[in-house]
């Protein structure tokens, strides 16, 4: 397939015009066309989450989603939590309690995170492990994920 | 794979995202996801196993884009929505070039990926028949991870005021499957231990597991009897509860 396909989305906020190729996923539009290389690509099969971004307010896998579907949508992507240098109180957590090893499953967390506290803002430690199930941390540093989760629970400002 | 052209069925309007109440049924839509049927409160009164299910499929970005349609046309052994919708009765109404019918889902499945579709055909809806007396049903699975694995197997009982028990199994034969009790020995609390041990043998006796990389075959059998037992108490608890 030769012929690109225009699409429309914003993406953190802003406005993107571009030409789409069909075949693409939305993970290969956002780091390769619109240059956010914080969503990571892994298993490219929706099995361990690092691409995972928030699409018209729900979280997905978006090496599940085709790039043209994403055509008047909205997305939300690690890199759209900070305001300038004002972390998210997520980010922040994860800093403060060492949540970040390798750091390659942590754009993902982070906003399987964001959509947990956005749709459950006061989590038991079972719905934070519900919540963040479909993310792997190859570094097995769920321990410390959780617990920086449950501080941004706690913390006021935190949606 | 060169397709000349490729077409989103999710941009397909007659194909709703809604779950509508027809003629005593609940009709759940092509392009409804999971997270939907755990979310709408008409499912959850009446058809609170297939919450259950819908619950476990993959991970919650997975639930947030897989629909209950793709689940069954994808028609893995080990589907989790199967076994649910089995017990519940669900009937698949089907379209395509050659017109509209409506399949029993006992019916739908024909081997491991495989289904009575025809070429050119879509599931437009998956019905629901709102239940007419008291009944109970509970969803279980056994998985190797917390989340997002497949069945090693995963099962639904159904027990209404009849005294009639459905089971339906997954992972344990080349299609997900119901069996039904209705000599009532599951249901009746008078019954001796050993009516309904074995009762509850008869219905398994009707599986076929396999030995695979997601368990052995023994531990399949031995996992029947227990999440049976686990299932049927459940369910039993949530009938006597109405």
């Amino acid at each position: 397939m030769s012929a690109t396909v225009p699409v429309k989305l914003i993406v953190n906020g802003r406005a993107h015009s571009i030409d789409a190729s069909p075949h693409h996923t939305l993970l290969e539009v956002l780091r390769d066309q619109i240059g956010l290389t914080g969503t990571k690509e892994c298993c490219a099969e929706g099995e361990c989450g690092a691409c995972t971004v928030i699409l018209d307010g729900e979280a997905i896998d978006s090496c599940l989603v085709l790039g043209v579907e994403a055509d008047g949508k909205t997305v939300l992507t690690i890199e759209g939590l900070a305001t300038g240098d004002r972390l998210d109180p997520i980010q922040q957590a994860f800093l403060d309690h060492g949540a970040v090893q390798c750091g390659f499953c942590i754009p993902g967390m982070i906003m399987s995170a964001k959509y947990l506290l956005m749709t459950n803002p006061r989590p038991t430690e079972d719905e934070i492990k519900e919540g963040l199930a479909g993310n792997l941390c190859r570094c097995a540093g769920y321990s410390r994920i959780i617990a920086a989760v449950t501080a941004a629970a706690e913390t006021p400002g935190t949606k | 794979m060169r397709p000349a052209v490729v077409v989103d069925i999710k941009e397909v309007a007659d194909l709703s995202a809604e779950i509508a109440e027809v003629h005593g049924h609940l009709r759940i839509g092509a392009r409804v996801v999971m997270t939907d049927l755990m979310a709408d409160d008409r499912i959850r009164r009446h058809f609170l196993a297939l919450v259950e299910a819908a619950s476990v499929v993959g991970s919650v970005q997975i639930r947030n884009r897989a629909t209950l349609a793709g689940n069954i046309c994808n028609a893995s052994p080990a589907a989790d929505t199967a076994p649910a919708l089995l017990v519940y009765g669900a009937i698949v109404n089907l379209i395509g070039a050659v017109g509209a019918r409506r399949v029993p889902l006992t019916e739908f499945f024909t081997g491991p990926g495989r289904t009575v579709m025809q070429k050119g055909e879509l599931v437009a809806s998956i019905d629901l028949p709102v239940p007419p007396r008291p009944a109970g049903a509970a969803f279980g699975r056994v998985t190797r991870r917390y989340g997002v694995d497949l069945a090693t197997i995963n099962l639904c009982c159904r027990v209404d005021a009849s005294g009639e028990t459905r089971f339906a199994y997954g992972a344990v034969g080349p299609r997900p499957f119901l069996v039904t009790d209705s000599r009532g020995a599951l249901t009746d609390l008078a019954a001796s231990g050993d009516a309904k041990a074995e009762a509850l043998r008869e219905l398994i006796a009707q599986a076929s597991p396999i030995s695979d990389v997601r368990g052995g075959r023994e531990y399949r059998l031995a996992m029947l009897d227990v999440m049976s037992r686990r299932a049927l108490r459940t369910a039993g608890e949530r009938l006597r509860a109405q």
